[in-house]
């Protein structure tokens, strides 16, 4: 299987933590603006772009923004103290590179502790090098949002990288936009805004688009590393078609459709019980009068990670099933 | 239908949270006789409207009627090399009330297995003492690993083999009473409502995933757009180990809850209500939102005026739920006296803070 | 198979007297003589060809369960457990209480009072209680009686690839053996034993190995089978469908090298899958039987039984035939002479 993934090493780079979403919104309406007919931004900022068709109105919904680290304090000597937009673990992010929207570099690191298990956020800190408060002060600002730096790498199996939460959401979708000519359905794909701080700009969208489906696109997490909590979904062994999480019970119809759709086509699939976590379906399915909805999910090691991981086949079987899925009556 | 005979089939049907269309033809042959029309909504709240009698019908007063038909269960999360099943929970289940159970396993048919413990002959002594952790269970259904993956898929839903038994007096013990006891409390209210006149269009909503989001009650709510929204709901029964301020006497009628989640002069409406025809009934105070489909109905679209009543349920989220059948026949009868009592005329004053 | 109406009768320790009417009902027609002893075992007598040595087989009628001490203000009944039982399997299930059998709810603080940590901990059995509808001391005075033995009310269910699911297949699943071969075995002389009281210490095993005072006893039971996954296999006492468990050493006895040898030898001859018992925990009439008087040789042969002293055991189909065939195979050899 070729395919190229450069698009997605150039998504994952693009700065856009939660609610700072600018320039990863210009970004992608760039990419999909030539193949689809409608694009709006709403007031929370979410990109929603539309393929008109006849069938059944359908919210595909991939966020677009990023976890990150936003600035509280500045101190005398130029070291800035953070809090966390996101889930942020103290442990993924000790000895990180970071980078802020004007390109500002830092590290983050942390007091000396005696029992580094008890280690928190406000125990941590980010050294921009600059050597005084003023220094610091010219280049980062109270309340500006960081984001984790670092290289994409790839082999023939997998993509390591940060952010693949859920620039690979995003990635699937803008393929499928452009590889769907003559949509079947009334398409409304949603770069959805703050999904990481609670699902807030998916739930917005739904209820402008109030559509008949929704269809979320994210990553989900392993349970085939070394010891890991028991889970049975592993890498590279399929497209994930989510049963639960704690944000939604996937409407048993659209689960059945994308299990017989994924079998029709021959493309592998695994079934998802997650014990934990959310994605947009979890927002979408409970707006207005209610909506069937579903989630299509990227299987990932290291997730909010700085490397994330998932398998060049999965990425394309997810694809691959979300355009059947689209493709389809959607009869539920 | 007799009252306790429809609960029978309800309780004795499975209808795991999001997995509830199970209940819908028990639910909808019950209901039509006493509703104009019976509809399922997107997420599967099953919707019957029994219409007012008012001068002009078109513009009655709503007044939405929720009870969940959701029970909670275990989902197939994973299998093992000799077949045996590893399985998570929807909803709150206490671990320790599992072990040792008799499941049915819901794939392309349905398998009886079990959760199976470990011989005590075989632990040491101070093992008896933790409590088995739901990871470390496993459901035995006797197959090997092949048959298993043609017959379940991860997944597939799981409830606790139990029938609807009758225990001494007019108790019963059962699974998934709540909240199946307030859809059969529904059913009494029909009946009831089927003798008096009412001028409010009555919305009888067995709603979906009440344990996991509410999201049943949430988008049902916003489809209805009552004037009025009822949970009714089970409410935690006496028993030694729990405080007498916390819970409901099982034949004292139903609890009315009182809180901010309660509209306080519909409240107060609803206890005259039963002075007035007799009814028995008890507080029940819940501070702030409660655990119940009141909880959305009462902040959807510009926010809906909520009650709860609760139908007094011992032993709560386990296989051997028990309740009164007193109860429930005097919760059906409370929210028909009180429904008929409201009018477009008096709703205005009432709703005045 | 008799199995459904052996497990779903009541046979709590102590209390076997409705077991013991049915075993007397299905044998007596094909046994010489039989009595009931002073404590309540079966001693059967099945005439036949004798070899010189007395044959004994045992099996135990009882079962473990509750017992009623106390009926509360509020009606609930408090009790305590009779025999071996985990006291975290008994929540959240059904029991029969008394004579009548009466059904009852053994219930639980609902999930949502609980604080996190409580969880984790197993409930001990005073904070258990029995519940039967009954919201006054004297509504449940009118049905129970303190000292009422109390069952679990599971169903016999056949289920899975063969299997059975039911309660008290230790050691109903034993009395079964012993009652098929009353009937079908025509000529060899044996004792057929149906002791009580097992599960509170090996109680009736004594007494009737004192009257009968074999030479070769046979100790038929369900025993432990807990072939879970990714259990070290030194672990696992007994597999499901690997035929009879012939046992080496428990708690109570040190089983003869000799009859074993010969027992596995008849079940290669006969082609018959065995595996031996490879716990050294639990124990059985025979630790009382192969003591008795001047002593006896003994042997336990078993069928391999899940989850055993909870309301739920399991058993498969294809090792009870499997037993059986064995035990016929040695009383033929009995008959022989071998033995």
């Amino acid at each position: 299987m070729e395919k190229n993934f450069d698009l997605l090493k150039e998504l994952v780079g693009v700065y856009g933590p939660s609610s700072n979403e600018k320039a990863i919104r210009d970004f992608i309406t760039k990419e999909i603006k030539d193949f689809v007919d409608e694009i709006e931004v709403d007031s929370l900022g979410n990109l929603i772009v539309r393929k008109k068709g006849n069938g059944k109105k359908v919210m595909i919904s991939a966020h677009m923004d990023q976890i990150g680290l936003m600035v509280i304090d500045i101190d005398e000597n130029g070291f800035l103290r953070f809090t966390n937009v996101g889930g942020i673990s103290p442990s993924v992010s000790l000895s990180q590179q970071v980078i802020f929207e004007n390109g500002t570099i830092g590290v983050v690191y942390a007091e000396p502790m005696e029992d580094i298990s008890k280690r928190k956020l406000e125990n941590m800190y980010i050294d921009i090098g600059a050597f005084s408060k003023e220094e610091a002060e010219k280049k980062v600002g109270i309340g500006d949002i960081c984001i984790y730096k670092s290289e994409f790498a790839e082999n023939e199996n997998v993509v390591f990288t940060r952010y693949l939460d859920d620039r690979v959401g995003c990635f699937i979708a803008i393929e499928a936009i452009k590889e769907i000519s003559s949509p079947k359905n009334d398409l409304y794909f949603v770069f959805s805004v703050q999904e990481e701080v609670g699902l807030r700009g998916a739930k917005t969208a739904a209820f402008k688009i109030n559509p008949d489906i929704g269809m979320a696109l994210d990553v989900t997490s392993h349970g085939d590393t070394p010891k890991a909590k028991r889970f049975a979904v592993g890498l590279d062994k399929g497209a994930a078609i989510k049963v639960k999480d704690n944000s939604v019970i996937t409407h048993p119809k659209v689960k059945e459709l994308l299990v017989n759709l994924a079998s029709k086509a021959n493309i592998p699939y695994q079934m998802e019980v997650l014990e934990f976590g959310g994605t947009d379906s979890g927002a979408i399915h409970t707006s207005r009068e209610g909506v069937p909805s579903g989630v299509i999910s990227v299987p990932t090691r290291y997730v909010h990670s700085t490397v994330e991981m998932a398998s060049k086949n999965d990425i394309i079987n997810c694809q691959k099933l979300l355009v059947e899925f689209l493709n389809d009556e959607l009869n539920i | 239908m007799d009252t306790k005979a429809f609960l029978e089939l309800l309780c004795n049907e499975n209808g795991v949270s999001g997995y509830e269309s199970n209940l819908n033809p028990t639910i909808i042959k019950a209901f039509e006789r006493y509703t104009d029309e019976i509809k399922v909504d997107k997420l599967g709240n099953v919707i019957a409207l029994k219409k007012g009698k008012s001068l002009d019908s078109s513009n009655n007063i709503k007044i939405m009627i929720a009870a969940h038909m959701d029970e909670i269960g275990l989902m197939v999360a994973d299998f093992e090399d000799n077949g045996f099943i590893r399985f998570t929970n929807i909803g709150g289940v206490d671990p320790r009330t599992i072990l040792g159970q008799e499941v049915i396993v819901h794939g392309k048919e349905d398998l009886l297995g079990v959760i199976g413990s470990k011989p005590p002959h075989l632990q040491d002594p101070e093992e008896q003492d933790k409590a088995v952790k739901m990871e470390d269970m496993t459901i035995d259904i006797g197959l090997s690993k092949e048959r298993v993956q043609e017959l379940v898929n991860i997944g597939d839903t799981i409830t606790i083999n139990r029938k609807l038994q009758d225990l001494i007096g007019s108790r019963i013990t059962a699974k998934a009473l709540d909240d199946r006891a307030g859809i059969a409390a529904m059913l009494d209210c029909m009946k009831e409502l089927n003798q008096i006149n009412h001028e409010a269009d009555i919305y009888f909503v067995s709603t979906v995933q009440e344990e996991v989001s509410m999201a049943g009650a949430l988008v049902g709510a916003y489809n209805i757009d009552p004037d009025i929204g009822i949970a009714v709901d089970v409410g935690f029964g006496s028993t030694p180990e729990l405080s007498k301020s916390k819970t409901l006497e099982l034949g004292n009628g139903p609890g009315i809850t009182l809180g901010g989640n309660i509209h306080p002069n519909l409240r107060k409406k609803l206890i005259n209500v039963a002075t007035e025809y007799n009814i028995p009934n008890q507080i029940e105070i819940n501070a702030g939102p409660t655990g119940t489909d009141a909880r959305v109905m009462q902040i959807t679209r510009e926010g809906i005026p909520s009650l709860v009543l609760s139908i007094p349920l011992k032993y709560m989220h386990t296989s051997v739920e028990l309740v009164d059948m007193k109860d429930i026949k005097d919760t059906g009868k409370l929210l028909a006296f009180f429904i008929a009592s409201i009018t477009k005329e008096s709703l205005e004053g009432l709703l005045c803070y | 198979m008799l199995l459904r109406e052996l497990t779903e009768a009541s046979g709590v320790s102590g209390n076997e007297k409705e077991v013991r009417d049915l075993i007397i009902s299905e044998i007596k027609d094909y046994v010489s003589s039989f009595k009931i002893d002073r404590i309540g075992n079966i001693i059967a007598h099945k005439k036949g060809k004798s070899t010189g040595k007395k044959l004994m087989i045992t099996a135990h009628m009882d079962e473990v369960g509750l017992i009623v001490t106390e009926i509360d203000n509020m009606g609930l009944l408090k009790f305590i457990t009779v025999g071996g039982i985990d006291k975290r399997i008994l929540v959240s299930k059904t029991v029969l209480v008394g004579k009548e059998k009466i059904l009852g709810v053994i219930g639980a603080k609902p999930i949502h009072l609980q604080k996190k940590e409580e969880r984790t901990k197993a409930l001990n059995l005073d904070e258990l209680y029995i519940d039967i509808g009954a919201s006054t001391k004297e509504e449940a005075e009118e049905k129970i009686n303190v000292g009422d033995y109390v069952l679990f009310s599971t169903k016999y269910t056949e289920f899975g690839d063969d299997l059975i699911k039911a309660k008290a297949l230790d050691n109903r699943v034993g009395c079964s053996l012993l009652i098929d071969l009353v009937k079908e075995v025509e000529d060899i002389e044996f004792y057929a034993v149906f002791t009580v009281m097992e599960e509170v210490g090996l109680v009736g095993a004594g007494p009737a190995a004192y009257e009968v005072d074999p030479d070769i006893a046979i100790i038929l039971e369900g025993t432990l089978c807990y072939d879970m996954p990714k259990l070290d296999t030194h672990l696992i006492p007994t597999y499901l469908n690997k035929g009879p468990a012939i046992s080496l050493i428990d708690r109570t006895t040190i089983y003869n090298k000799e009859m074993r040898d010969k027992i596995v030898g008849i079940a290669e001859e006969n082609n018959i899958p065995y595996q031996f018992r490879k716990t050294s925990m639990g124990g059985n009439d025979s630790g009382k039987i192969h003591i008795a008087k001047e002593g006896a040789v003994t042997t336990t042969i078993s069928v391999p039984c899940r989850y055993i002293h909870s309301p739920v055991s399991v058993m498969s189909r294809k090792d009870y035939n499997n037993t059986f065939a064995l035990l016929k195979a040695i009383l033929s050899e009995f008959k022989r002479e071998v033995l």
